[in-house]
């Protein structure tokens, strides 16, 4: 009971109080604060999908840029068309395809002009790469570390192939300028507001979502299969079947994601897609807590805000301490923030009794426990 | 001095006596306001020295120019490449030679033909000759007389002549042209061409071997960490990055303090850009990783995070810029092999190297002590720890010994490819591709498809261009995995069943 | 008899199955049938084939040569393992493999057996009250009743074997494949599980592979030694462990001089 009273005030505070103190005639939360908060929140969803797929089910996927950046770029291409004739060029088409003397619009950014179905295709994209790519792998039974090269491999793929101007979708610069967003100013702090609380909104609904999921019996498959996914074929569940449906729901959420990113701050490019920010995109998930849905958030939050304040005042430095997190989490603090709050609350509550575990804790001796050999050689040592 | 008149270093100085001189100005050298130059004569430009014997510097200001204008210039022009070229064609350097044989011939002045007749009268070097004989039939080519240019036409044809291909394709399109030069230059022209075809195919063969090479070496580390103790690190590139810069580093202390040997700074940096990475893996596996046996994906997280530290390190330290590292002179040039095919020494070089990590790993694994130690404790740890065998030692050994061909992958590089912080990331994807589709724990596996993957993207590349060619192979891979989750070959040792 | 249908009764019916792993043959022209309702041991020096011969009928071995048939004229050789688990197979491994992250009663709840164990039944699914009752049974008989809100993994290593069976049992497994279960045991334990599988044997065909000789002589009616992939013999346990050809396998060439 308790746990519920924390997260509907924390929802309250996020959705209506944050929103409200900054819509004051004085604001005691500034546009700027919002904003970046706004940013948090969509990366929180994402890390939601992410802990979904790899807290939960065990599936490193380090190519979940790929779906932000598609969700991203689904909706930069709306707002681009949206621009119209207000852009430098004063042309219809975007200015960067007057820059590369493109003549015409490209035939795949026609139906964008569409506001539904921009917003389908924010979700529908990404969930249908991640369903052939999904269905490709799981199916042939590559797992582990081989899934998480090629999804590697994918994210790598993918910027490259954006960052071309062959393929009109503005290359290395992206898509940015963007004027109006379904009509409304989009540097109007009303505008900037409205966003937040949507995204908020969209977020409480996807924890829902994934409430729902990891607390139905379909959950607790997914948490099985992390442990023992030879068991769960052998009980007869299809392995493959679940991890395509998760697989699919955290890419669909990653393009959710992307879309509420890209109003708030203004540009994409394929700098989110890449390697390397799939790579931080698990960092999030991890040191928050894996396994649990608040975990995400909270490492979403924190780390990115983290990231925030360093990259002001001390540049260099960042990637170091974005390293040594890594490091600090896998050798440290394999549960992450939340998993350590959790442990040190179980210390002080029943004395540490006996404590039923929830079907999605945080993984203990994390991947691997269908091999017990290993953990007999671990101990060994 | 012609030269030096049309670059405008011609200066008159007045001497004591109210005599002029004529004398040519060499580099400026700025001292306080004035600016200094040494003087060289004006014929045979040597440095004009003081009453103590070391150059005279004098200031700019008490010269006189002596100008060329643009027309004068213009003029000038032919008369230098004239004079050089013949000059050249004697020069004791047979790459000299060719190359002005090659200017001449591209230039097309008749007058430079009885030079070019006369010094193939006595040339030797076979490069050299064809070189002139290409040159004296291209000028042959603009001759009036019609028998002279047919013969000329034939000649290119069977010089193969790739350098005069556009040349004849005009002549065979040319309305004047009587139709025996016509019909001879377009004989010429599918002759030349279909050695084109021949050299084309050579040399993306060559390309591929080279670029299998670089994976191999890259490859060849990775399997070994990941193959047989099924680490998965990702800190792999920036151990070829500290093998790279340790190059750098050499390089540098060469030039400083041993000018005179510099081309040998790169055999010396190849013992060491091991060393360094060695080392490194060692400290690494020591100090973190030894603790995740048997969990790959902390692993993969954790040397991700090591990857980034040792990235920035190397920003922090050398800047963020690509530093230069210049080639040895015996790595630089190539041997021609047949016209138009020309295989580049530092290519080579690490097509050899590749070869010769490859046979020494597979003695050092299979044919020797150390090597059934490491396979032993890699396949059962606590068995080979109960016959005695130091499994951490061993352990950490292998790591280093993965790590330490890492940082030769990162030595050979510098010759090829540019040195950055982030040369690792470049490569850390395709090495681990390499490893995927090979196989685990097979180095011939990985050997495969190391040339797999390398000659399927030299092929690709000239049709689709070198982003979707990778995107290609990225799907080729995922489609062969399909087939053989495994990899090539069936995987031994712990990840058996990965 | 049509064709294609096993010897009249039979759950199991191989025939003439090979598995040839690169030159290496695992089984060899095996042939082997159980009757509905029998507890079959399974002996055989290491290499035998035994697990083999399980990874075969549970469809993690797609055997090179013969027929698998399952009941009246299942074939089961192509299948994959969820689809001939489904069907009624269960198998129990050598090494358990339980959900450690759960607890004791949500590793039954998930193996229970349910029409459809797709993704969106899974998601829709709900806990009857038989379903919950089957389960209560499954924790009496298995011995863990007072440990079914534990997590899985806290179990101890005998405890964890009979979770795994009782994870077999819930899945409504017409024939249970069970791999060394009284591996790593103590004597109370092993007791305590033969006891337990020859309960479960009333109602369902158990196949046993085993090392202990003790525990297979107090579970077994019927023994089958394979020897090299093929069967070497069958029959009652004392007849088998009295067979010359059976000594010679385990223990070399029988001495010629006068030992027992």
């Amino acid at each position: 009971m308790r746990e519920r009273t924390l997260l509907l005030a924390a929802a309250a505070v996020l959705v209506v109080v944050l929103p409200a103190l900054n819509a004051l005639p004085s604001p005691l939360v500034s546009d700027f604060t919002l904003n970046l908060f706004g940013k948090f929140l969509a990366y929180a969803i994402l890390a939601l999908g992410i802990d979904l797929i790899w807290g939960y089910t065990g599936v490193l996927s380090l190519g979940h840029g790929v779906f932000f950046g598609l969700g991203a770029y689904a909706m930069g291409m709306h707002l681009m068309l949206e621009i119209g004739t207000k852009s430098v060029y004063r042309n219809v088409l975007p200015d960067f395809m007057v820059w590369n003397r493109v003549a015409e619009l490209p035939l795949f950014w026609q139906p964008f002009y569409s506001g539904p179905f921009t917003l389908l295709a924010v979700v529908a994209v990404p969930g249908i790469v991640a369903f052939v790519f999904g269905y490709l792998t799981f199916r042939s039974r590559i797992r582990g570390v081989y899934f998480s090269i090629i999804t590697q491999a994918l994210a790598l793929c993918a910027w490259l192939m954006f960052n071309r101007n062959s393929l009109n979708l503005g290359g290395t610069n992206g898509l940015s300028g963007f004027k109006t967003i379904f009509g409304f100013t989009l540097n109007d702090a009303g505008t900037q507001r409205a966003l937040y609380v949507v995204t908020a909104l969209a977020l409480c609904s996807a924890y829902l979502l994934c409430r729902a999921i990891t607390r139905s019996p379909a959950g607790k498959v997914l948490v099985a299969i992390r442990d023992s996914e030879t068991r769960v074929l052998f009980s007869g569940y299809s392995p493959a079947a679940f991890k395509l449906f998760v697989f699919v729901i955290s890419a669909g959420l990653a393009g959710v994601a992307g879309a509420l990113y890209v109003p708030q701050v203004g540009i994409i490019t394929p700098a989110k897609i890449g390697v390397l920010p799939s790579i931080e995109m698990i960092i999030w998930v991890a040191v928050g807590g894996r396994g649990t849905l608040l975990g995400p958030i909270v490492g979403a939050f924190g780390v990115n805000w983290m990231q925030s304040i360093l990259t002001t005042t001390y540049p260099d430095l960042w990637l170091l301490v974005l390293g040594g997190m890594f490091i600090a989490v896998v050798l440290f603090f394999p549960d992450g923030v939340v998993g350590a709050v959790q442990r040190l609350v179980d210390r002080f509550t029943a004395g540490g009794a006996r404590r039923p575990a929830m079907a999605a804790g945080p993984p203990r001796l994390a991947e691997d426990a269908e091999r017990p050999a290993k953990a007999v050689e671990i101990k060994a040592r | 001095m012609l030269e030096a008149l049309r670059e405008g270093s011609v200066y008159t100085r007045t001497l004591p006596g109210a005599a002029e001189e004529t004398v040519i100005v060499g580099d400026k050298v700025t001292e306080g306001d004035k600016t200094l130059v040494p003087l060289f004569s004006a014929y045979g430009r040597e440095p004009i020295v003081g009453p103590d014997g070391k150059p005279l510097l004098v200031d700019i200001s008490s010269l006189q120019e002596v100008s060329a204008g643009r027309s004068l210039r213009l003029a000038l022009r032919p008369l230098i490449d004239a004079f050089s070229g013949q000059s050249q064609l004697g020069d004791p350097d047979p790459a000299v030679r060719k190359a002005a044989a090659t200017k001449m011939g591209n230039a097309g002045d008749a007058a430079a033909l009885p030079a070019l007749t006369e010094a193939l009268g006595r040339e030797r070097d076979r490069w050299a000759r064809h070189a002139m004989e290409e040159a004296v039939a291209l000028i042959g080519l603009r001759s009036p007389d019609e028998a002279a240019r047919v013969a000329a036409i034939g000649r290119l044809g069977e010089l193969r002549s790739i350098n005069a291909l556009d040349r004849l394709r005009d002549v065979g399109a040319e309305a004047a042209a009587a139709a025996p030069v016509k019909q001879a230059a377009l004989d010429s022209v599918k002759r030349i061409e279909r050695w084109a075809l021949v050299t084309g195919a050579i040399e993306t063969t060559f390309q591929g071997l080279s670029l299998s090479s670089i994976l191999l070496l890259m490859a060849l580390g990775l399997a070994i960490v990941f193959g047989l103790m099924g680490v998965i690190n990702m800190a792999h590139g920036e151990l070829m990055a500290l093998g790279a810069y340790a190059t750098f580093v050499v390089q540098g202390w060469f030039s400083a303090h041993l000018p005179n040997a510099f081309d040998y700074y790169f055999l010396v940096a190849l013992p060491i850009s091991f060393l360094v990475a060695a080392a490194a893996g060692f400290i690494l596996e020591r100090g973190v990783i030894r603790f995740l046996y048997g969990r790959p994906l902390e692993t993969l997280l954790l040397t991700w995070g090591v990857s980034l530290v040792i990235q920035q390190g190397l920003r922090l330290w050398f800047g963020a810029a690509n530093v230069d590292v210049t080639s040895p002179r015996w790595l630089s040039g190539g041997i021609p092999v047949m016209v138009g095919v020309q295989l580049p020494y530092n290519r080579l070089f690490i097509i050899g190297l590749a070869a010769v990590c490859v046979s020494v790993m597979y003695v050092l694994l299979f044919r020797t002590d150390a090597g059934l130690r490491i396979r032993a404790v890699t396949q059962n740890r606590g068995m080979a720890a109960c016959l005695g065998v130091r499994a951490r030692w061993v352990d950490a050994c292998t790591f280093a010994l993965g790590a330490g061909l890492a940082g030769l992958a990162g030595c050979a590089l510098t010759q090829i490819g540019n040195v950055g912080p982030e040369l690792g990331q470049n490569y850390i994807v395709d090495s681990f591709m390499v490893v995927v589709t090979g196989g685990v724990g097979k180095l011939l596996g990985s050997i495969l498809a190391a040339l797999g993957i390398g000659g399927l993207n030299k092929i690709i590349e000239p049709s689709f261009g070198a982003v979707y060619g990778k995107v290609l192979i990225l799907a080729f891979v995922i489609l062969f995995i399909q087939r053989r989750p495994s990899g090539l070959f069936a995987a031994k040792g712990r990840y058996a069943d990965a | 008899m049509t064709v294609g249908a096993s010897p009249q009764g039979s759950i199991i019916y191989l025939q003439d199955v090979t598995v040839d792993y690169d030159g290496f043959k695992a089984l060899r022209d095996l042939n082997f049938f159980m009757d509905y309702r029998e507890l079959r041991v399974v002996i055989g020096p290491n290499g035998a084939g035994k697990t083999t011969l399980l990874d075969v009928i549970s469809g993690k071995v797609e055997p090179t040569a013969g027929r698998v048939i399952f009941g009246k004229s299942t074939d089961l050789v192509g299948r994959r393992e969820n689809e001939i688990a489904a069907l009624g197979i269960g198998r129990k491994f050598q090494t358990p493999s339980i959900f450690a992250n759960l607890t004791v009663r949500d590793n039954l709840e998930l193996s229970r057996f349910r029409p459809s164990k797709g993704v969106f039944a899974t998601l829709r699914s709900q806990l009857d009250g038989e379903a919950r009752r089957q389960i209560a049974e499954t924790l009496e008989t298995i011995g863990l009743a007072d440990k079914a809100d534990e997590r899985a993994g806290g179990l101890s290593h005998g405890e964890k074997q009979w979770l795994e069976i009782g994870m077999v049992l819930v899945q409504r497994s017409e024939l249970l494949l069970v791999d060394e279960p009284v591996a790593g045991m103590t004597d109370e334990e092993t007791e305590k599980t033969a006891r337990l599988l020859r309960s479960v044997a009333e109602e369902r065909a158990v196949l046993v592979i085993e090392h202990d000789m003790e525990f297979v002589r107090s579970i077994a009616r019927t023994v089958t030694v394979l020897h090299e992939g093929s069967v070497l013999c069958e029959g009652p346990v004392d007849q088998v462990q009295r067979d010359e050809r059976v000594m010679e396998v385990y223990l070399g060439r029988s001495r010629e001089a006068s030992h027992a």
